[in-house]
């Protein structure tokens, strides 16, 4: 059966459906245990580790005690089951939260409280204005006479403005006091997730007599998520409760994301995977043929003459065992509570807590910091997110006359409060069409001061603007509209109100003027709508040039005009756009032509300027960011203009000739074509030089780009640093953002709306702007901040510290379990390779649990250079996004390195403890210290920076060691009884120790030593800069020629787009300046690790350039 | 929106109070633990502190290998490798069947010189060259509970194959380590005198008193059809047969000293000690080699240059470095920090 029937307000049919309970638990207290655990065997690694336990079972062949391995697989499972746990438990309290909600809901005739959760099918739901719809409604009553409302449907599709919902027809005109008792039946389809359709049927039962089937669409429906904008309330019939909701079944689980640090670290654990199964294969293979020649003589060995069947088996069975510790059991854990500490201190930032609106930053994600600091694109939203989102009037032009560009804001200018008072015909006109040419409903609260509501943005500071200056728009009832113009009162009839629409760009409403009974066209829109319909012989030419001016400061703008229609003229139209608004075909296309024959011929008179003003901070963090190679693109649903100009203020594009932006349009598929080719010449060609490209594409093209020339798009997003895309819908949005992915490209999405948020889900790293478009980005984002400023220190602070701690201790975590793993091996070359383990298993585990874990996790609070110098030098963050810190050659030299360290530590010990005093255990100990002390120095030598608490870790464990050693050494039983206190009175034992640390750490020293002096990286010389002189910026010398120089290019490149005339000028024109020519002089750098971005902008797809 | 809170009964507003104050609390609490301000020491590789890093090591080495190389030149040392001249001459050809058989007495003297003075105490160890006590089979064959309490005889887990008799019952000690005991006797004159060897005190008195027990005596030792090395005396517990203790502190590597016993008497240079051993043992099969050693002792054990010269080495080498380092720090000296080195500051167009 695909269909539902829901009878209204009728309590015997709810029992069919689910009541609106919402559940987004993965676990239920009893099979949270078994899920829990198979989730976690479907881990690659754990299934090994699981393998490997249950190997150790078997006596014949376990070279330790099955507790070394049982004992930190069950704590590392443990661990992971609790922070699950936490999770779910967490997400139990916020489906709780919204569960228990309290809504209004009638029973038995009255309007009740009840929770949301105990709303059945056919219950009628009230909500209020600025409620969230708590499931799917068919609506049949609001407080709107024509039985209208507006819901905002942001989390549910992304579209920020306001809907309207309209009720049933079978509906409209009921009182508040009949919805209470309505009854009826409606059929509509069985729940799915298309959140575009709705196909149902309404019919109400006597006495509500209206035996037609009433038909709904999803036009009549209030969705959950939604909330309910600018209608006092509303009702409904709820339809779809709790995961049956639309929202509830499109609701998917996010794909846990992976960071590329993390993808690194499988595929080296990989690789040591490979590298165990050959060693077990060649030791298994010399441990046989050493049996079978050699053992078969030691007589008392007592090999037996023919064994089990399985007797091949057993020695290879025993090496894998012996070299299961090659892979880290401890990584995981390890890295899960580094990167919780990463987000924690992300959440703790107080340079990053948004003092206006009294939010900190929060990490949502704890597992993707790294990523942070590997960025390579960033995709980022424009309104809201660059800009504060929050419309002011600036200035305008009327009639020729410029009003507030002295000051900056018009309604400042004395010029133009004096025009008004003096009642100047121009000006007065120009006012009132600000108040009256819109759509905004006032609203007097009780205490009698007058709040605006407004769809959009702009009409809403024009309003305000007015009020401003003294025209107030004081009511609006049905068709009258009150307006007190300094204390005198004007009213005016809306006779008709001819719609924006995104094609049209413009809107008109036709007034009478009930003082002379006038009647008047007064219309606005963007300049190219508007200037095309002056009169014959109008100058528009003082207006283009205001529009001009005005968009170069990255104002909004909208021309004004208007015209007095005749009486007959009028009635002639006003016929012809009833017809036209009746028709049920084409009907946009339609209304469109008919307004057209009314809007020309209009009187031009003034242009407003609305600025919707730069965030904080925006142009230096995008400056920065880009120094720090990371490539921007804006995505935005603007207007091409405004996008262009907004990304010029922000230093997002430069200006000619530094810039050039390069256009990709057209209407049909060849245009769009020969467009895209055009530009990806250009791109190619002008690649090598010095010059920043953008390419600027619209919604349109890029739909028909995406389906058909994706692999043209790929190789120019691949050349292009800079794009502007304007018009784009929230799917394409993510669409980009996953052509970015598919380039292997780290990405990160940034924006603040509702239609980011699929973008933000798609995205490598999400990052929500809590804003004033609502929380929707904030919340599914992976990182929420407060300012789009914050982002610089969120990428170039902890995104480049995490990634430099986790590089180092995932790769340290390797070290360390090779070391301990290649002793066992050359060990095993003297004990006839049989695989005997040198180690017993009690030090083995507390190895590999305790001493050599505890201290590397102080590597949370390490910081190689200052944040002061990183934000400085952003040019470093080049290091992590190229994966310079952890990548197979980096790899490879901790695997040297362990290998050196194992060699130093068994050969050193085999020698300085041989005959008369190798005795197993001594020599097991005497080994196992030389790794401690070792490790000590490696962690040593390798931090940066040490607090307090690195010492204590380091230095702690190391008397924690000898400690716990001592401890055991006391049990009579214990196979190392006295073992310690015997090393620890040989003079023997210290000097061999010593002699372990002088060895292995005497060419560490050395070639870092030589590295760091001579073969400096750049983080090198900043450390040594930071030292030597102090904070970098007092620097004298070059580095500050080249910084203020860079300034004054700053400061050039920001300014000049605040005039027009400065824009065409060539930036270092006769004059340029000595410093730039010999850093150009200086040619292509002999050692520079900028190369691996300018190979890549050299056109190769593949990232060839990540190692080294 | 407000209503829904505001006529809300007990438990929503409790949850809007409980709400409040956490809004409050999101605020980050300064801490420099939290800021990440810890104040920290950032220390950095001057060439100053590199090369007298690596001029104290070499001035601390130096000294301690010339001290280690001395220890180790005062020990004297006497090796007599033997397992190849007891053998009759008759017999060379089958080392084994020699071994093996059991009617052949192996008494065979040696004569030892001492190469300088000998002070006492003169310690007499036996050593083995290429004998895995290490073997995976070998050195888990053994039951510590076994060996330390009477009442744990029947023990024997782990001591494959040695661990019962053919009837069933428990081998005590069990296991391959015990069953391989080794049973060369060596026996000492100078001149006419004999030379005594104290056996007692040659293993770990903690073995002694916590690990060997003093109630178990041997049980069904040496009796299975293939003999393996010493027999034990069963009327002395465990805990005095110092030999066992001894052998089943197994040895790491391959070649090894065990203790043998104690001379408390100096020697003087070119004293001519006799030898008089039996030559029981079986290495012949796997080609292992028998020493028997005469050393004195130092603060740093027995003969061994090994820790001595690496010592002098590694110091040799730190001054070398140290040395290293000046010149090229000298003759080629880079400033540290310069700016100027940073590729995108050289960069032309630095995008």
């Amino acid at each position: 059966m695909m269909k539902r029937f829901v009878y209204i307000n009728d309590d015997s049919s709810q029992d069919l459906y689910c009541d609106n309970r919402i559940s987004n638990r993965k676990y239920t207290l009893w099979n949270f245990l078994p899920k829990n655990l198979w989730e976690q065997f479907r881990r690659f690694m754990n299934q090994y580790f699981l393998l490997i336990a249950c190997l150790q079972l078997w006596s014949l062949i376990t070279p330790v005690n099955p507790a070394s391995t049982w004992g930190p697989l069950i704590i590392i499972f443990a661990v992971s089951a609790t922070k699950e746990a936490w999770d779910d438990y967490n997400r139990y309290l916020s489906d709780k939260q919204a569960n228990e909600k309290e809504v209004w809901v009638v029973k038995d005739g009255i309007r009740k409280h009840i929770q949301a959760q105990d709303i059945h099918v056919g219950n009628i739901v009230w909500l209020r204005e600025n409620d969230e719809v708590p499931c799917d409604l068919v609506l049949i009553g609001t407080s709107e006479p024509q039985g209208i409302c507006y819901v905002e449907t942001s989390a549910l599709d992304g579209e920020t403005d306001l809907k309207t919902r309209v009720v049933s027809s079978a509906c409209i005109g009921l009182a508040s006091e009949q919805l209470h008792i309505i009854k009826g039946v409606i059929e509509c389809p069985n729940p799915d997730k298309d959140i575009t359709r709705f196909d149902g049927n309404m019919r109400l039962f006597p006495p509500f007599i209206d035996n037609d089937l009433c038909p709904l669409t999803i036009r009549n429906t209030l969705l959950q998520s939604c909330y309910l904008r600018n209608t006092e309330w509303a009702c409904g019939v709820a339809v779809y409760t709790g995961n049956e909701t639309k929202l509830g079944m499109s609701r998917g689980v996010p794909e846990p994301k992976l960071t590329a640090v993390d993808a690194m670290i499988d595929k080296l654990t990989g690789a040591i995977f490979l590298f165990q199964v050959v060693v077990v294969i060649v030791l298994g293979f010399a441990g046989n043929i050493w049996k079978d020649t050699e053992a078969r003589k030691q007589w008392y060995v007592k090999y037996p003459e023919d064994g089990p069947w399985y007797e091949l088996l057993v020695i290879p069975l025993r090496f894998e065992l012996l070299c299961s510790i090659m892979i880290p059991i401890s990584i995981k854990v390890s890295l899960d509570l580094v990167k919780g500490i990463y987000a924690k201190f992300i959440d703790w930032d107080e340079e990053m807590y948004d003092h206006d609106t009294r939010t900190p930053s929060h990490a949502a994600n704890t597992a993707i910091s790294e990523d942070l600091g590997q960025v390579e694109y960033i995709l980022t939203d424009k309104t809201g997110t660059l800009t504060e989102n929050k419309m002011i009037f600036r200035r305008c032009c009327i009639n020729g006359v410029f009003y507030g560009n002295e000051s900056g804001d018009a309604l400042k200018d004395v010029q133009l409060l004096n025009a008004v008072a003096n009642n100047v015909a121009d000006v007065i006109r120009f006012v009132t069409i600000m108040t009256v040419c819109n759509t905004v409903i006032p609203i007097r609260s009780k205490s009698g001061t007058i709040s605006y509501k407004a769809q959009s943005q702009d009409e809403d500071a024009l309003v305000n603007a007015a009020a401003r200056l003294h025209m107030v728009l004081i009511s609006k009832n049905g068709s009258s509209l009150e307006i007190n113009l300094n204390g005198s009162l004007i009213q005016y009839e809306i006779l008709d109100i001819l719609e924006f629409t995104s094609d049209r760009k413009r809107m008109s409403v036709v007034v009478k003027d009930c003082q002379d009974g006038k009647i008047l066209l007064l219309s606005k829109g963007a300049d190219e709508a508007i200037l095309p319909c002056a009169y014959a012989g109008q100058q528009i030419r003082p207006f283009v040039d205001a529009v001009e001016q005005y968009a170069q400061l990255g104002l909004r703008t909208l021309c004004l005009g208007w015209r007095e229609l005749k009486d007959d003229e009028y009635n002639e139209w006003s016929h012809a756009f009833k017809q036209a608004r009746s028709t049920l075909v084409d009907r946009e296309w339609k209304l469109a032509e008919v307004c057209q024959i009314l809007e020309h011929d209009l009187e031009i008179i003034g242009v407003t300027a609305i600025e919707d003003r730069l965030q904080d901070g925006v142009p230096e963090t995008i400056e920065t960011l880009r120094q720090a190679g990371i490539n921007f693109w804006m995505l935005t649903g603007d207007k091409q203009n405004t996008a262009i100009q907004i990304a010029l203020l922000c230093n997002f594009i430069s200006s000619e000739p530094k810039g050039q932006l390069l256009f990709i349009n057209g209407k049909t598929e060849d245009e769009v074509l020969r467009s895209l080719e055009r530009v990806l010449l250009t791109m190619r060609i002008t690649s090598s030089e010095p010059k920043d490209l953008a390419f600027v594409v619209d919604g349109w093209a890029l739909e028909i780009i995406l389906k058909q020339y994706r692999a043209v798009f790929t190789e120019l997003a691949i050349l292009s640093r800079t794009a502007i895309c304007c018009r784009v819908t929230p799917s394409q949005k993510a669409q980009l953002v996953e052509l970015l992915k598919s380039c292997d490209y780290r990405t990160l999405a940034i924006g603040d709306g509702g239609n980011d948020v699929r973008m933000i889900q798609q995205a490598d790293i999400g990052v929500g702007i809590s804003g004033r478009e609502g929380l929707q980005a904030a919340r599914a984002a992976d990182y929420s901040i407060g300012k789009f400023r914050f982002l610089k220190r969120l990428i170039l602070v902890h995104g480049r510290y995490s990634y430099n701690r986790t590089a180092f201790l995932s790769q340290y975590s390797f070290y360390k379990s090779l070391l301990i793993c290649f002793i066992q091996i050359f060990f095993s070359f003297f004990s006839g390779v049989s695989g005997t383990s040198l180690f017993n298993s009690i030090s083995l585990m507390a190895y590999n649990v305790f001493y050599t874990s505890i201290p590397v996790l102080t590597v949370v609070l390490d910081k190689d250079l200052s944040e002061k110098t990183v934000m400085q030098n952003p040019q470093i963050l080049l290091y992590c996004q190229a994966g310079r810190l952890l990548n197979p050659s980096t790899f490879a030299g901790w695997f040297g390195r362990s290998l050196y360290h194992a060699l130093v530590v068994f050969l050193i010990t085999v020698h300085a403890y041989a005959d008369e005093k190798s005795e197993m255990e001594e020599l097991s100990m005497v080994a196992l210290s030389g790794c401690i002390w070792l490790q000590a120095f490696v962690v040593t030598i390798e931090m940066n920076s040490f607090t307090i608490l690195q010492h204590l870790a380091i230095w702690g464990n190391f008397a924690a060691f000898y400690f716990i050693n001592s401890v055991v050494s006391t049990i009579p039983s214990a196979g190392m009884y006295t073992i310690m206190f015997r090393l620890c009175r040989q003079p023997s034992y210290w000097i061999t120790v010593v002699l372990i640390v002088a060895v292995g750490m005497g060419p560490v020293l050395a070639l870092k030593y030589f590295r760091y002096t001579y073969r400096s990286s750049a983080i090198n010389i900043l450390q040594q800069a930071e030292r030597s002189r102090g904070p970098i910026f007092s620097m004298g010398g070059l580095e500050s020629q080249l910084k203020s120089l860079e300034k004054d290019v700053a400061s050039l490149s920001t300014s000049q787009s605040k005039f027009r005339n400065s824009v065409y000028e060539p930036l270092l024109s006769a004059s340029d300046p000595p410093p730039t020519s010999t850093r150009r002089s200086i040619g292509p750098a002999t050692f520079d690790f900028l190369q691996p971005a300018q190979s890549r902008l050299s056109s190769s797809y593949s990232r060839n350039c990540k190692d080294n | 929106m407000n209503s829904s809170s505001g006529s809300a009964a007990g438990p929503s507003s409790g949850s809007g109070d409980g709400s409040a104050p956490r809004r409050n609390s999101k605020r980050p609490k300064y801490s420099k633990f939290t800021q990440q301000e810890l104040p920290a020491c950032k220390p950095i590789l001057t060439p100053k502190w590199v090369i007298s890093v690596f001029t104290l090591v070499g001035v601390i080495f130096v000294p301690i290998g010339i001290a280690a190389l001395m220890a180790s030149n005062n020990v004297v040392e006497i090796v007599d490798r033997y397992d190849t001249e007891c053998i009759p001459a008759n017999m060379t050809g089958d080392k084994v069947a020699y071994i093996q058989n059991d009617d052949i007495i192996k008494t065979c003297t040696r004569n030892l010189t001492v190469p300088k003075d000998m002070d006492q105490p003169i310690y007499v160890y036996y050593q083995l060259d290429n004998f895995y006590q290490n073997h995976r089979r070998y050195v888990k064959s053994r039951n510590d509970a076994q060996l330390k309490d009477a009442d744990q005889a029947n023990k024997t887990s782990g001591c494959d194959p040695e661990k019962t008799t053919k009837d069933g019952s428990p081998i005590v000690p069990c296991g391959l380590i015990a069953w391989s005991l080794f049973n060369d006797t060596y026996n000492f004159t100078l001149g006419n005198k004999n030379l005594s060897v104290n056996k007692n005190g040659i293993s770990w008195k903690s073995d002694r008193d916590h690990k060997f027990g003093k109630d178990v005596f041997p049980k069904n030792f040496q009796n299975g059809i293939l003999r393996g090395g010493a027999s034990l005396d069963s009327n002395k517990p465990l805990n005095e047969q110092e030999d066992l203790i001894v052998w089943m502190r197994t040895a790491a590597l391959p070649t090894f000293r065990k203790l043998y016993g104690k001379i408390h008497q100096d020697l003087k240079a070119n004293d001519i000690i006799m030898v008089t051993l039996e030559n029981n043992y079986n290495t012949y099969s796997f080609n292992g080699k028998k020493k028997l050693v005469l050393s004195t002792s130092s603060w740093l054990g027995g003969k061994n240059d090994f820790l001595g010269i690496a010592y002098l080495t590694i110091g040799g080498l730190c001054f070398f470095l140290a040395t290293a380092f000046t010149v090229v720090y000298l003759v080629k000296p880079r400033k540290l920090g310069d700016p100027s080195y940073l590729s995108w500051n050289r960069n032309p167009s630095g995008h």
